[in-house]
């Protein structure tokens, strides 16, 4: 995986793991590799995908069966959906003004 | 566990490491950096044995290295910059020397050599610089033992191997193993080490892990000045500013960006991760 934005490298985790889930290859109840084949997967540091994995679950994404693996919440898709709609609205939005007005755009000009 | 406390050493009148304390935790994955001559390769030889210190004490699991016991020399295992091209095929080498470690595993031995894609088959004094590299750290990770020194380890690894190495001690490293890597290759070790510790003469100007450090520095790449910068450096396309994270929001982490930072506010930044949240 190359990650070249400025977030940190376990937040690009959980974008990766909430895009697929929008796009359908990962479906719920599904299961999701273990911390250490993901980690081998992408060169990342174990305990780094360990955190990414604990937002996850926080959020209600994914859940852990115990000694069995993580897997796809029933209801992830709802939960990604809010949650990438709100942060649309709250980060990208204000962002995608600044620069049309920068650019003397108007929203008649684009859709 | 490992406990440093207060440890001196000097070859002759030249005093290398000096009053250094420091705690490893274990299952975690250390990058050691530091200016040349610090004393990482020093640190990592006390730790494994190969040394006795001057002062100070060194606790592995209750053990002092430099008795080296065989109950504690099995669970460890170092790997030197340089290695030795033995004239023995590298399945050979791994029978042969594998049993000193208990829990060494010959099936993960030749898949890491899969995965570096060399042939355990070949003579290991008929092997380039690289090939015989990738053949000790397969052996290291194979070894699965508690604590690994590696030093240097991406040295020679062609563009490939790099990638692999990272992914091999991702994939091949136990929950409880505790590995300690020197390196000056930064950008090979990226995403893989954490936390990292950044030696200075005589000094340890930081220990910490990477998502401590996110915590309190941010690391900006936006392009627009900031009045308190740390450190900054111009990059394609921008730059890269450090400062004191005062917004919360956690950024990404450019080690070398770091270090520069680190080496350029010595006492700022000892003074910052001295303060441990709870």
């Amino acid at each position: 995986m190359e990650f070249d934005s400025n977030r940190p490298i376990y937040l690009q985790i959980c974008d990766s793991v909430c895009d697929r889930i929008l796009g359908g290859e990962l479906q719920p109840g599904g299961r999701i590799p273990s911390v250490r084949d993901y980690g081998g997967e992408i060169g990342v540091n174990p305990n780094t995908v360990m955190r990414s994995y604990e937002k996850l679950t926080d959020a209600g994404i994914i859940f852990n069966k115990r000694g069995i693996g993580y897997f796809i919440a029933d209801n992830a898709r709802e939960i990604v959906l809010e949650k990438q709609r709100e942060a649309f609205i709250r980060n990208e939005v204000p962002q995608i003004l600044k620069k049309m007005s920068l650019l003397g755009l108007s929203p008649e000009d684009i859709f | 566990m490992i406990s440093i406390e207060n440890i001196s050493f000097s070859y002759g009148k030249n005093t290398v490491l000096k009053d250094i304390t420091m705690q490893l935790e274990e299952g975690r994955i250390y990058g050691l950096l530091g200016e040349n001559g610090v004393g990482k390769t020093t640190l990592l030889t006390l730790l494994c044995g190969l040394k006795k210190v001057k002062a100070g004490k060194i606790d592995i699991d209750g053990y002092d290295p430099f008795e080296r016991k065989p109950s504690f020399l099995s669970m460890e295992y170092f790997l030197g910059d340089e290695v030795a091209a033995i004239p023995m095929k590298a399945s050979d080498y791994a029978r042969n020397y594998g049993r000193f470690w208990e829990k060494f595993d010959s099936g993960k031995f030749a898949e890491l050599m899969d995965i570096f894609e060399t042939d355990c088959s070949q003579k290991m004094n008929r092997m380039s610089f690289g090939q015989l590299k990738k053949t000790y750290i397969s052996f290291a990770l194979a070894c699965n033992c508690r604590y690994l020194f590696m030093d240097e380890p991406t040295n020679g690894l062609d563009i490939p191997s790099k990638s692999q190495f990272r992914k091999a001690v991702s994939r091949y490293t136990a929950d409880d193993t505790t590995l300690l890597i020197s390196t000056h290759q930064v950008r090979d070790l990226e995403n893989i080490i954490d936390p990292i510790i950044i030696l200075d003469r005589q000094d340890v100007l930081l220990n910490a892990g990477v998502s401590e450090i996110a915590e309190k520095l941010t690391f900006d790449y936006s392009g627009e000045r900031h009045a308190d910068a740390l450190y900054s450096e111009l990059i394609p396309g921008g730059s890269i500013q450090v400062y004191v994270n005062t917004s919360g929001e956690e950024s990404k982490v450019n080690i070398e960006a770091l270090f520069n930072t680190v080496h350029r506010h010595k006492e700022l930044i000892k003074g910052l991760f001295s303060r441990k949240e709870q």
